[in-house]
């Protein structure tokens, strides 16, 4: 093996590789040629390439040549009470470049009071010794206060953090309020982050699972019943209008529900700059399974926001994905044994939540929209890569096939038909959510760094070869939009005389805002006392203009102008 | 006038007999002529050829409208506000509803955090009873929150006939309550059978476009209307209806103010919560394009909370919701302050004191924007002004309906009348009105309230302390009857399993879920009675198909459809 186990050294090796006759997909077009790949990067597409001699050659006989999966959301190796997920980044990247995915983006969850940096560098390490293709992280905020924001910038300007998730869920742990997810929200529209959001309604949620566990409901079902999808809904709203207001562009991850879909949906038809994600396990199954009477496997589909009941909310998110409505898919994998999952066995609240998904990804997609004639290739490879290498910043690098990209590629075979079954996945979990289901479309080929590590159904990765793809602020794909809002966007007051007529006593205390007395005198003061300038009559009419120019009044696409008011 | 006694909660005030001839009774389900009789405040006989004693003053109506008297279901008359009070008290504003055409009006009683609810609601009558020149009724506003204070709303609907109480979600660090908090009032409410009324605004966004407005420098009445966009309202209307559905509460959104709150409204009706809306004079008739006007008494002037949309083209699309049913009743939130009082936020926006008038304009307003306009009919003005109102807080059909029997609040209505609105001509005390200079068509002629003619020849007879405290049962079936059957389907089950006797990994102390759950579960899970380990029961296998696996609904899962709604949706706790 050539590999070095160094990070961040463009050229790992000097594999040189050409793939013949293949039909290269993007998500704007396919056409067929060759590719000839060197050092892990794309050198030439086209006809009757010149390449060295003796250079390795895949025939791909008209096969799809897609640009390799990104999953922009996994947990992999996430500590949990002591212990960890069973899938750390060894054995989840390997089961990721199985199921034809190059590229993982992970959640660094900082625990509440600790520093995000040192998190940052904690999985940072873990993930350099193990993961087995590139990677990036996203890091949550789980508690916010001036030295998390000092924190926060340094990510988004020196270590390549672009994106930042917030709870709006997990009362007294994660979850932060309204005022706080404002203050985040300006920030990260300041500095160029995407905000992330796990939408539901926290303090409802408590109220729930109080109640049912006084009902002596204890078992997986409980965390459904506890956790509708309005409160999925109403906390996807909410986002949305704090994000409206702050101008910053929001990211929902795992859109479980019809309804968070749908206010995602209308969002974006109103002009809001808003990404949403749903996740493997949404797209490929349902929440019926919490009723099941094994408690072990019931438990397995235990995750937040959970899977609905409803058994065709995952067509509706298949519909909705390929109409472009929601934008990326991850697969927010995040597994756990049965010892681990039992933890909760007497009550549903302290089960640990996660599914799998990152290996049954592409498939899973291919098989619900594409097999079905809802989306073609080129969508395929929008939600399942490009969109996502565009939101984090990494495109064309990532997420295409174009000469100067990474190679990071997969033949894939539309026509491979395999049944998912917990005895031969790559994951360590007992369980898969997936158990049984037929899946069309599979990966015959994946390339990775230019190198091949899946082949004729064997994997040869290689612990420790992923690099960290840092990710910089301001994405073209969000932030042109926030951009030109901005600038839009200035409010001005209207320029008046002084009052001067009678003022009537009243005592400070007890109404209006109490928390912006603090700043509030200081632009007070300016204009000077002129009675001739004074606009004050007790009656009469006036002649007040019925736009007036200090009015913010704008148009954004397809929207109306007093919904997305922006500022 | 000499009849009354001045007394309350008397029925028979007075023996004043009236007849009304000739009228087209308008209820809110059909129109039809014939002759009214009045006796004692109450509709005797409905009719042709009615026999009725002799030397009773007669009204003859040539063939116009008669309808039920307006209910406004939404007044703050004298509320008190840091050490002001609001400038119309129950006499002034009463006599400007009666003006109008409104023979009742609503009330909210606002207590000061810390206050107990009862006290503040006595306060409240006594002011009322002894100003009130129409019959009125008492919302109670909830300004916060604490398991003692469930007693308290229980001694309101039980012994003091309140059935409606408010909520805000806005006004923070004053009145604003948490999630958890409304959760927890709409669960003793339902209990309660009263209806939950939301004041919908995010006051945590608010705080901080507050904040971030006045660092500006933008301290006038717009900066009022730029810290509150619609989207805030839109958003707590819809965290609302959310946690409504979730507690099976039914709920009324005060003063909707904007479009999008509107639509949130309907959208939640489409999927079956049981949620009514409420738009106000001010709403309906004018919009928010006045903050700006370089007259800073006449932009404070329009200040309320949520504000009125810069959006010139929602009150039209207010009254079209309101016409097809998407909103059911209006108010007019009238609540005015004088400019002086207004003036203590003459240099900060955020201190001026909130509130618009329109219990005078309500019935004007909304005739001439929906009716003249074809966008209703006259029995859905009826629906809209006192019929919806009465079926909502039980007072129906005594009030918001002619038939016999019910109270003789009537108005004779004269749908050509034009009149412009002023300053100078209306009935209230403040120096500005906000409808100022529009001209509307449609007016009383003839107000009767408790059987006594009020407004005739465009003369007010009315008499301070008159009005009656009227007092609502719980558990109202316009709103209830489904509220009651989705509670008796919305029963939840566990699965009965085996126990887990698998292996369970070790975990350190540190606990990942909720603090305040875990006090209240220990006890109720005890009497769970705990099946018998039994290995050949188990249902644990570490892999592999299980019987049910290809079964896909449980009967313990609940699933609810109710009327037009998707079922995941209006999933009912």
């Amino acid at each position: 093996m050539s590999y070095q186990g160094k990070k961040n050294i463009p050229k790992i090796t000097s594999e040189r590789l050409l793939i013949k006759g293949g039909r290269i997909v993007n998500d704007d077009q396919s056409f067929y040629a060759d590719i000839y790949m060197e050092d892990g990067v794309i050198k030439q597409i086209g006809d009757n390439l010149i390449v060295p001699g003796g250079v390795k050659t895949v025939e791909a006989d008209g096969k799809m040549v897609i640009p390799g999966g990104i999953d922009i959301h996994t947990h992999l190796q996430m500590p949990f009470r002591g212990t960890s997920t069973v899938d750390d980044f060894s054995q989840g990247t390997k089961a990721a470049l199985a199921g034809g995915t190059t590229m993982i983006v992970d959640h660094v969850i900082p625990e509440p009071g600790s520093s995000l940096l040192e998190a940052f560098e904690r999985w940072r390490e873990w993930a350099d010794e193990k993961a087995c293709c590139d990677y990036s992280l996203h890091v949550d905020i789980t508690h916010w206060n001036d030295s998390v924001r000092q924190e926060a910038l340094s990510l988004i300007k020196e270590k390549g953090v672009n994106s930042f998730q917030v709870y709006m869920a997990f009362k007294d742990l994660y979850q932060l309020s309204n005022s706080e997810i404002y203050e985040i929200f300006t920030f990260l529209g300041e500095h160029g982050g995407i905000a992330q959001v796990h939408a539901e309604n926290g303090e409802i949620i408590a109220e729930e699972q109080a109640r049912m566990l006084e009902m002596g409901i204890t078992g997986p079902e409980g965390h459904v019943l506890s956790r509708p999808e309005e409160l999925e809904a109403e906390a996807v709203f909410r986002a949305v209008t704090i994000a409206s207001q702050t101008n910053c562009p929001l990211y929902v991850t795992r859109v479980m529900s019809k309804s968070a879909a749908d206010i995602i949906s209308q969002a974006r038809k109103k002009g809001n700059v808003v990404f949403g994600e749903p996740i493997t396990a949404s797209l490929g199954t349902d929440g019926t399974h919490y009723w099941s009477k094994n408690w072990a496997k019931a438990a397995s589909f235990v995750t937040s926001p959970p899977l609905s009941p409803d058994p065709t909310t995952p067509d509706y998110l298949s519909t909705l994905l390929a109409s472009g409505d929601l934008s990326v898919v991850g697969s927010a994998h995040c597994t756990f044994s049965v010892a681990q999952k039992a933890i909760g066995k007497d009550d549903f609240t302290q089960i640990p939540e996660g599914v799998n998904g990152v290996e049954e990804r592409m498939s899973v997609i291919w098989d619900k929209a594409v097999v079905t004639g809802k989306m073609d290739e080129n969508m395929f490879v929008a939600v399942t890569s490009t969109n996502a290498a565009k939101i984090l910043n990494l495109y064309p690098r990532k997420g295409r096939i174009a000469v100067g990209s990474d190679s990071d590629l997969v033949i894939w075979d539309t026509d491979a038909i395999r049944t998912v079954t917990a005895k031969t996945h790559h994951s360590a979990a007992e369980y898969n959510v997936f158990e049984g289901m037929e899946l069309r479309g599979a990966p015959l080929l994946v390339i990775c760094q230019g190198k091949i590590v899946l082949e004729d159904g064997n994997l040869h990765a290689t612990a420790g070869t992923g690099r960290f793809i840092p990710c910089s602020p301001f994405p073209d794909f969000a932030y042109k939009r926030i951009n030109a809002r901005k600038q839009l966007a200035i409010l001005k007051a209207v320029p008046r005389g002084m009052y001067d007529g009678p003022v009537s006593e009243f005592s400070p205390m007890s109404r209006g805002g109490t928390p912006s007395a603090s700043t509030r005198n200081s632009p007070t003061k300016a204009p000077v006392r002129n009675l001739h300038q004074s606009g004050f009559t007790l009656s009469g009419p006036e002649e007040a203009p019925v736009r007036p120019a200090g009015r913010r009044t704008f148009m954004p696409p397809g929207g109306r102008s007093n919904i997305t008011s922006l500022s | 006038m000499s009849g009354y006694q001045g007394k309350k909660n008397i029925p028979r005030i007075t023996s004043d007999r009236l007849l009304i001839k000739g009228a087209k009774i308008v209820n809110d389900d059909q129109s039809f002529h014939a002759d009214i009789y009045i006796e004692d405040g109450v509709i005797k006989q409905i009719g042709e050829n009615l026999i009725v004693p002799g030397g009773v003053k007669t009204i003859d109506a040539h063939g116009r409208m008669l309808i039920p008297g307006g209910i406004d279901v939404h007044t703050r008359f004298q509320m008190p506000d840091r050490g002001m009070i609001a400038a119309d008290d129950f006499y002034q504003g009463t006599r400007a509803a009666l003006a109008g055409g409104t023979t009742m009006i609503m009330d909210h009683v606002v207590p000061e955090p810390g206050v107990s609810l009862i006290a503040a609601f006595n306060q409240w009558r006594e002011w009322a009873d002894h100003k009130s020149c129409c019959d009125y009724a008492l919302h109670v506003d909830i300004t916060e929150w604490h398991k003692g204070m469930q007693d308290e709303l229980e001694a309101l609907v039980k012994d003091h006939g309140v059935n409606s109480f408010l909520v805000y979600l806005a006004y923070k660090d004053i009145f604003q309550l948490s999630d958890s908090q409304m959760y927890e009032v709409f669960s003793v409410i339902r209990d309660l059978g009263a209806i939950a009324q939301v004041h919908a605004e995010n006051g945590d966004i608010i705080a901080e476009e507050q904040k971030r407005i006045l660092g500006l420098g933008i301290t006038g009445p717009e900066g009022h209307v730029l810290s509150r966009p619609e989207e805030v309202e839109a958003e707590a209307v819809n965290r609302a209806v959310t946690v409504a559905n979730q507690t099976n509460c039914p709920l009324y959104m005060t003063k909707v103010m904007s479009k999008s709150a509107a639509d949130v409204i309907a959208q939640a009706r489409k999927k079956g919560t049981v949620v009514y809306g409420e738009p106000i004079t001010a709403s309906l008739g004018t919009d928010g394009t006045h903050y700006w006007s370089k007259n800073w008494a006449k932009a404070a002037a329009y200040i309320t909370s949520p504000p009125l949309s810069p959006d010139p083209t929602t009150p039209d699309y207010l009254n079209s919701l309101l016409a097809c049913g998407d909103l059911q009743v209006t108010g007019s939130a009238h609540c005015t302050f004088n400019t002086s009082q207004r003036a203590v936020g003459k240099d900060d926006f955020t201190l001026i004191p909130e509130g618009t008038n329109g219990t005078e304009e309500r019935m004007s307003i909304i005739w001439d924007k929906c009716v003249v306009t074809g966008k209703m009919d006259e029995n859905q003005f009826v629906a809209v002004t006192s019929t919806n109102a009465a079926k909502i807080f039980n007072l129906y059909p005594r009030k918001g309906r002619i038939a016999v029997g019910s109270d003789a609040d009537l108005v004779l209505w004269d749908p050509d009348t034009t009149k412009i609105i002023s300053a100078k001509s209306h009935h209230l005390a403040v120096e500005y009105n906000i409808f100022e200079g529009i001209e509307v068509r449609g007016a009383p002629l003839v107000v009767i309230s408790q059987g006594k003619i009020v407004l005739e020849d465009g003369n007010l007879h009315t008499t301070e302390g008159s009005g009656r405290y009227i007092s609502r049962k719980p558990f109202p079936d316009y709103v209830y009857k489904r509220i009651k059957a989705r509670s008796r389907l919305a029963e939840l089950c566990g699965v009965p399993r085996g126990l887990y006797d698998g292996p369970v990994c070790e975990v350190t102390v540190t606990p990942k879920v909720m603090t305040p759950v875990t006090s209240g579960k220990t006890s109720p899970v005890k009497h769970v009675p705990q099946p018998v380990r039994n290995l050949h029961q188990s249902g644990f296998s570490l892999s592999g198909a299980q019987i049910d696996d290809n079964v896909p609904r449980r009967n313990t899962q609940r699933i609810v459809a109710p009327p037009g709604g998707r079922a995941n949706i209006t999933s009912l706790g």
